[in-house]
């Protein structure tokens, strides 16, 4: 499904990216774990075209899109939760939905993909003509992540949805991730709540420094303690 | 912009003299002022646009209005009548908002305020001279089309019948323009792409689309501006010159980006002008400038702009 092949990426001159190799295939749900600044979110920012400067390559569904504009990656089916959620100010839930919606290829009816949005996520459904800036951060989450999802990507990379959100809230989200990939959503997923994420991952990498230093899948990761120690402690 | 001009200021100013300030001379003037008013709303509006959605400064906003005016006139010329011109002229002048925006403006967003800020400084001057060689150094007069001479009586007196015109005009665009906003899809990309257009492309929409829209719609409405302008005051190269400055003004009264802001400060700073005319005509120029500075001593942002939008 994704393929990523030597992706370096630079702020400014700063090489930040030194070479990322990275896959998920089909169906599966995968982990990018590290410390702050360790270069996830560059990582995923470079997938979805969004970085200024980047070599190498991003190979989507069969196709190199390395060189292809954010939206039309979009349009492929690459689904994207940043990690500022960027819920737009002064719309309504319901027109922050519609915004995902707008550029949707599966021409499902609007009024249908709120009441699918509603049944998942009934607290937005509570709040559809609220400003959706004067939503809680819990709630924020919940609708960029609807938001991404009202145009059925056929890969979700989200950045720390658990990222000062309750416990409580975290568990219903994290088993929602497990949902979508089981109902056939590929899921990649950057975490700093190891634990969780490693209990639904199937397979995690492990960034450091811009580098991808470590691959496993999710049980033998969780398993070893010292790697854990070693490369995710804060 | 037009000051004691057309002969039914003369006629107002006559009272003033002979009867002294009448409730209803007051009345009258804030019509003068609300038409006055209608048309910076217009100029602001577009500004306010551009300036919120794409963060470019249009220095040529007032060329873009005299524009208007001319191809009024050419469209005058080869016996396109008056009403059609209103349809013709705002889209000849978004055409070249288009094509400005398509081929030069574009190549410069998301780097600073000032690139487009030169550039559109640059072309302003270009399109006042190709005016000049086209249509020759002088103003040409622009008839008031015959339905709409004369005045007609609202009660509180007679008003010159073409401001009105001017004014239902100006509310006709509000409504056409806040509904295409708030009520279509395409309003939808516009009003969240101001606020953030990397969420937009991250949703799979092509922002540089809708900007060229956006360009569009805004020089349109300078065009259109303009164009109604023409028979208050005529045309000339240089009436956009002027008229930028008090637009500037309003935008930033209202607030860069607001177009609420625009319009309500576009119709306070048309009835000050048209307030101050009435009492004390000479100083009818320094009461704009004279606003824009007490509001931004109170609230440096404008009326409805938001904070540290510049930073
Ligand atoms: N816009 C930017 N300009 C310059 N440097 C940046 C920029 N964004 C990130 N960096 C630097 O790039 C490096 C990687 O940042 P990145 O945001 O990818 O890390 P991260 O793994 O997502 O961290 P976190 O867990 O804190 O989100 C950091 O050293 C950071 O300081
Ligand atoms: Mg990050």
């Amino acid at each position: 499904m994704l393929k990523v092949e030597k992706l370096q990426a630079w702020y400014g001159n700063s090489h930040i990216l030194q070479g990322i190799d990275l896959e998920v295939k089909t169906g599966e749900l995968v982990c990018l774990i590290g410390r702050n600044g360790a270069g996830k979110t560059t990582t995923i920012r470079g997938i979805m075209g969004l970085t200024s400067r980047v070599e190498g390559r991003v190979m989507f569904d069969g196709q190199d899109v390395t060189k292809q504009p954010t939206h039309t990656r979009n349009g492929l089916g690459l689904g994207y939760v940043p990690e500022e959620r960027r819920i737009v100010p002064g719309l309504t839930v319901r027109d922050n939905l519609r915004l995902g919606l707008l550029a949707a290829k599966h021409g499902g009816r609007e009024a249908d993909v709120i009441a699918e949005v509603a049944e998942t996520f009934p607290r937005l459904a509570e709040r559809l003509d609220q400003d959706a800036i004067t939503m809680s951060g819990g709630e924020q989450q919940m609708l960029a992540i609807a938001r991404a999802l009202v145009s059925r990507p056929k890969l979700l990379m989200l950045d720390e949805p658990s990222e000062g959100i309750m416990p409580v809230l975290v568990d219903e989200m994290f088993e929602l991730f497990a949902r979508l990939r089981d109902k056939g959503t590929t899921i990649l997923l950057v975490e700093q709540n190891v634990e969780l994420a490693l209990g639904i991952a199937d397979r995690a990498y492990i960034m450091d420094q811009g580098e991808i230093v470590y691959q496993a899948s999710a049980k033998i990761l969780l398993a070893d303690a010292a790697i854990q120690e070693r490369y995710c402690s804060v | 912009m037009w000051r004691v001009v057309d002969p039914l200021d003369v006629f107002l100013l006559r009272i003033f003299i002979l009867d002294g300030l009448t409730p209803d001379l007051i009345a009258l003037q804030l019509f003068t002022g609300l038409a006055l008013g209608a048309i910076y709303v217009l100029l602001a509006l577009g500004m306010s646009l551009l300036f919120g959605m794409l963060t470019v400064v249009n220095f040529a906003h007032g060329a873009f209005y005299m524009l208007g005016a001319y191809a009024g006139i050419a469209l005058l010329g080869i016996g396109v009548n008056f009403w059609l011109c209103l349809l013709f002229a705002p889209l000849i002048v978004g055409s070249l908002g288009l094509l400005a925006e398509r081929f030069l403006i574009r190549r410069l967003y998301g780097r600073g305020i000032d690139y487009p800020l030169l550039l559109t400084f640059g072309l302003s001057y270009m399109m006042v001279e190709v005016i000049r060689i086209v249509f020759g150094t002088n103003g040409l007069p622009f008839e008031t089309p015959d339905a709409l001479q004369g005045a007609s009586d609202i009660m509180i007196g007679y008003f010159p019948t073409y401001r009105l015109f001017v004014i239902a005009v100006a509310v006709v665009v509000l409504v056409a323009l806040w509904l295409f906003l708030e009520r279509t899809p395409y309003g939808l990309i516009i009003r969240a792409g101001a606020r953030d257009p990397q969420i937009v492309r991250i949703l799979g929409i092509d922002v540089a689309r809708v900007w060229l829209v956006v360009f569009g719609i805004g020089t349109g409405l300078a065009g259109l501006a303009g164009l109604l302008a023409a028979p208050l005051q005529g045309a000339s190269p240089e009436m956009g010159a002027s008229i930028l400055a008090e637009s500037f003004v309003v935008t930033v009264v209202g607030g860069m980006g607001s177009l609420v802001g625009a319009v309500i400060a576009g119709v306070l700073v048309g009835v000050v002008v048209a307030m101050t005319s009435l009492f004390a005509p000479e100083f009818a120029q320094v009461a704009i400038f004279a606003l824009m500075a007490i509001v931004l001593l109170i609230r440096p942002q404008g009326f409805f702009g938001r904070a540290g939008l510049m930073s």
